[in-house]
C-alpha cells in the first residue's frame, strides 16, 4: 500500500512540479505569482496538515455543496486519494525548485542551436532541453522520491492501512511495540535502498555524453 | 517587388540596439547563391549581432530579412514577425557557433540527424545514410558515435559543420567558427570550411582571420560601429585598402603590428 500510494503519486507529483516550475520561469507575472504562492503554500503548511485539509475540506465542501444546490454531489475522497492528492501537491512544490534550477541550468547555446535549426520552442524542450534538465534535476528528485515514500506514513492518519499504520495495529493486538516498529523500519529501508539503486542507474544513463567513454 | 532568384539570402536596413546602444545602425547585405561573404571588423563592430538577425536569432528593431521564399519585414513600432515565418526562414539557414553548441547529450551521429529528423521529416534511414556521408566528408568517421564531451574543439566544430550541412541549407552562417578553439585546432576547421567554398556553397563569415577571409571568400565586408565602412572583392580590399579605418584595422594584423584585437578574438567566450 505504501508503495502503490508513492508510485500513483509521482506522475501527478511531476505534472504538478514541471507546471510550477515553467509557471514560474515564464514571462508573464501573473503566471510566476501563480507558481510562487503554490509553493510557498505547499512548502510552507506541514504535510499533515495539508492532507488534513484536502480528506476533511472535501467532505464539507461537497456537504455545503450539496445543500446550497439540491444536487447529489459527492466529492468525498478515500483516503487514498486524499493521500495521493496532498502528496502529489507537496512533491510538487519542493520538486519544481529543483526542476527551475535544472531548467536554468541549460546552456543558452544550447537552446539556440535547437532553434536556429527551426525547431518550434516545444519541440527544442522535448529534444533538447528536456533531457538536459533531467539529467541535472535527477540527483534532487531523488531526494524528493525518498521523502514521498516517508511520507506516505501520514496517511496512517486517515485511516489508510500504509505500513506504519499497520505496524501500529499490530502493536495495539501483541503489545510487542519494539519488535513491528522495528520491522517497519526495515521495510522502510529496503523501499528506499532499492530506490537509491534504481535513481543511481537512471542518473548514470541520463549523464551519457556528460561523463568519459562509457 | 519581383523576387531576385540568384539571391540566397538577403538583408536590408537592419538596425538593433541593446538597451540605448545602436549596435547595428542599417546594414545591408546579401548572399548570392554560391558565394562566400566574409565579414571582418573589431570586436563590438556589430558583426556578429547582425549575423544573428539573419536567421532571427536576434529579431532586428528595423529591416527587411529575405530567405526561403519568406520576407520578413519589420517597421517601426510593428508586430514582431510570426513564429512560423522566422521558423521557415530557420529552416533553409544553417548556422555554425562559435561555441560549437553540439548538443551535449546526443551522439555526434545523434546530432547530425536530429534536424533533418525532427524538422524536415526525413526518414530515419535516409538521414542516418547521409549523416554518415557528410561525417566522412568532414573526417569523423571514427566519432560517429562519440559524445561531443569526448572528442577534441576541432572534431566538434567540424561535426557542427556536418550537422549545419545535414538539412541541405541554402545558406550557411559561420560566426567566428575558430574563436574558441586552440591555433593548434584551427587549421583543420579552416581547411574544411575552404572545401566547402570551393564547392559552391553560399556561406556567411564572421570571422578574425584575416589570411582566411582572404582566400575563402570572393567578396569581404568590413564593419566598423554598427555600419559597413567597406566591402569589396576579397583580394582587393585586403591589398589596398581605402578607408582609413580599414587600413588601421588591417595594420594591427601585420606581424608586429598593434595584437591586442586578435588576443581578444583568442580569448572571448
Amino acid at each position: 500500500m505504501t508503495i502503490g500510494l508513492a508510485l500513483t503519486t509521482l506522475p501527478f507529483g511531476l505534472a504538478f512540479a514541471l507546471a510550477a516550475a515553467l509557471a514560474k520561469d515564464s514571462n508573464r507575472a501573473w503566471l510566476r505569482g501563480l507558481g510562487e504562492a503554490y509553493t510557498t503554500i505547499f512548502r510552507g503548511l506541514p504535510e499533515l496538515l495539508t492532507l488534513l485539509l484536502i480528506y476533511y475540506g472535501a467532505q464539507i465542501l461537497s456537504r455545503k455543496l450539496a445543500t446550497a444546490t439540491g444536487l447529489p454531489i459527492d466529492l468525498n475522497l478515500s483516503p487514498f486519494w486524499a493521500g495521493v492528492a496532498a502528496l502529489s501537491l507537496v512533491f510538487g512544490a519542493y520538486a519544481s525548485e529543483v526542476l527551475l534550477a535544472a531548467l536554468h541550468g541549460v546552456e543558452r547555446g544550447q537552446i539556440e542551436a535547437a532553434r536556429s535549426f527551426g525547431m518550434s520552442p516545444r519541440l527544442a524542450f522535448r529534444r533538447v532541453i528536456a533531457p538536459q534538465m533531467l539529467r541535472m534535476a535527477l540527483p534532487g528528485l531523488g531526494n524528493n522520491w525518498l521523502s514521498l515514500l516517508k511520507d506516505t506514513s501520514l496517511v496512517s492518519v486517515v485511516a489508510l492501512n500504509d505500513l506504519l499504520r499497520m505496524s501500529w495495529v499490530a502493536e495495539q493486538r501483541t503489545r510487542r511495540p519494539f519488535e513491528f516498529y522495528a520491522i517497519a523500519c526495515v521495510l522502510y529501508l529496503l523501499m528506499t535502498a532499492l530506490s537509491t539503486l534504481a535513481i543511481a542507474r537512471a542518473e548514470k544513463v541520463a549523464g551519457r555524453g556528460w561523463k568519459g567513454p562509457e | 517587388m519581383k523576387l531576385d532568384t540568384t539571391i540566397a539570402i538577403e538583408a536590408r536596413n537592419i538596425a538593433k540596439s541593446f538597451g540605448n546602444t545602436p549596435v547595428l545602425k542599417g546594414v545591408s547585405l546579401a548572399a548570392r547563391k554560391g558565394e562566400a561573404v566574409a565579414i571582418i571588423g573589431a570586436s563590438g563592430s556589430g558583426k556578429s549581432t547582425f549575423l544573428r538577425c539573419l536567421n532571427l536569432l536576434e529579431v532586428p528593431d528595423l529591416g527587411e530579412v529575405h530567405a526561403n521564399g519568406e520576407r520578413i519585414t519589420i517597421g517601426p513600432g510593428g508586430q514582431p514577425p510570426a513564429r512560423a515565418r522566422i521558423e521557415r526562414i530557420r529552416r533553409s539557414v544553417a548556422m555554425v557557433f562559435q561555441g560549437f553548441n553540439l548538443w551535449h547529450h546526443m551522439t555526434v551521429l545523434g546530432n547530425v540527424i536530429e534536424a533533418p529528423i525532427h524538422v524536415h521529416g526525413r526518414p530515419r534511414a535516409e538521414a542516418i545514410e547521409e549523416a554518415r556521408a557528410l561525417l566522412a566528408k568532414v573526417g569523423l568517421t571514427h566519432r560517429a558515435d562519440a559524445y561531443p564531451s569526448q572528442i577534441s574543439g576541432g572534431e566538434q566544430q567540424r561535426a557542427a559543420i556536418a550537422r549545419a550541412l545535414a538539412v541541405h541549407p541554402s545558406v550557411i552562417l559561420f560566426d567566428e567558427p575558430t574563436s574558441a578553439l586552440d591555433p593548434e585546432l584551427r587549421g583543420e576547421v579552416l581547411a574544411t570550411i575552404q572545401a566547402l567554398a570551393s564547392e559552391g556553397r553560399t556561406m556567411i563569415i564572421v570571422t578574425h582571420e584575416m589570411a582566411f577571409a582572404r582566400d575563402v571568400s570572393a567578396r569581404t565586408v568590413f564593419f566598423c560601429e554598427g555600419r559597413i565602412e567597406e566591402e569589396g572583392a576579397s583580394a582587393a580590399l585586403f591589398a589596398s585598402p581605402k578607408s582609413p579605418r580599414l587600413q588601421q584595422f588591417l595594420e594591427s594584423f601585420r606581424p608586429g603590428g598593434f595584437t591586442a584585437d586578435r588576443q581578444e578574438a583568442s580569448f572571448s567566450r
